[in-house]
């Protein structure tokens, strides 16, 4: 069957337990993803859902596997828009590997078609989302504001 | 210290038509075998293996292993961190100056 992925790598000096906590904290991750941020109990199995500043549902799915601080798998499908929300489950995978000083995160995002809309979607938000997280754990204050500063949204 | 080291490999890695091709290709279809890239590339295959290890010590290309492939992906979170430094934040002060001008332009037009 066809797949589209898309792979995202950071290096992060921090701990794997700090980046957990940032990858897992409500409140904390809002600083990061633009007042976005995810509920869940983050084990295997428990409801997952992310939502926007204003309490939209943007995406909902649920935990497949929590392994902290190691690797976390969400099943993931959009729910704001309804062509998105048609492709159906991704899968995202986030895994976190200590290398000397900092920690590797690598995430993966994967969906079961080719092409796809919401991989296209999610991959011009996960590098700004994830180099935000770098300067905030490693300066202690994030660089941008303003997620989709021109028209991509 | 880290951090400039991590912007010269960075860079140096940029500064090479080869491995800019690479990162196109990449860009084109994600996921390719050393194979795959090869067949674009006039040169060997350890030539094309020394630029992808060049470009994932860069962190611009991320490898998963899948089965006996090795997959390559492009990884464009290094190119948003120049982004945010290098482009970014030059690009404030002229679209400051670009609405002052319209702004100067209206009123006397007013």
């Amino acid at each position: 069957m066809a797949r589209s992925t898309f792979v995202y790598v950071t290096y992060i000096r921090t701990t794997p337990e700090k980046l957990w906590s940032a990858l897992t904290d409500a409140e904390y991750m809002k600083q990061y993803w633009f007042g976005i941020h995810c509920e869940s109990q983050w084990t295997a199995g428990s409801p997952w859902k992310m939502v926007s500043g204003e309490g939209r549902i943007l995406d909902a799915g649920q935990i497949v596997e929590a392994d902290p601080p190691r690797r976390l798998v969400i099943r993931w499908q959009h729910q704001n828009k309804p062509e998105l929300k048609a492709e159906g489950d991704s899968l995202c995978t986030m895994e976190l590997e200590p290398i000397g000083a900092a920690v590797k995160l690598s995430i993966t995002h994967t969906i079961e078609r080719e092409p796809s809309n919401f991989i296209v979607a999610v991959s011009g938000g996960w590098p700004k989302i994830l180099s935000n997280l770098k300067s905030l754990l490693e300066t202690g204050s994030s660089v941008l504001q303003d997620p989709y500063p021109s028209s991509q949204r | 210290m880290a951090e400039r080291r991590d912007t010269d490999v960075l860079f140096k890695a940029l500064a090479d038509p080869s491995r800019r091709k690479l990162l196109d290709l990449l860009h084109a279809h994600d996921g390719r075998t050393l194979n795959e890239l090869c067949e674009y590339l006039d040169m060997t295959r350890q030539g094309v293996t020394q630029h992808l290890d060049l470009l994932e010590a860069a962190n611009l290309v991320a490898t998963i292993r899948r089965g006996r492939e090795k997959l390559h992906f492009l990884n464009p979170v290094p190119l948003q961190e120049i982004y945010e430094r290098w482009i970014a934040k030059f690009e404030k002060p002229r679209l400051k100056a670009l609405s002052d001008l319209k702004y100067r332009l209206e009123k006397t037009n007013g």
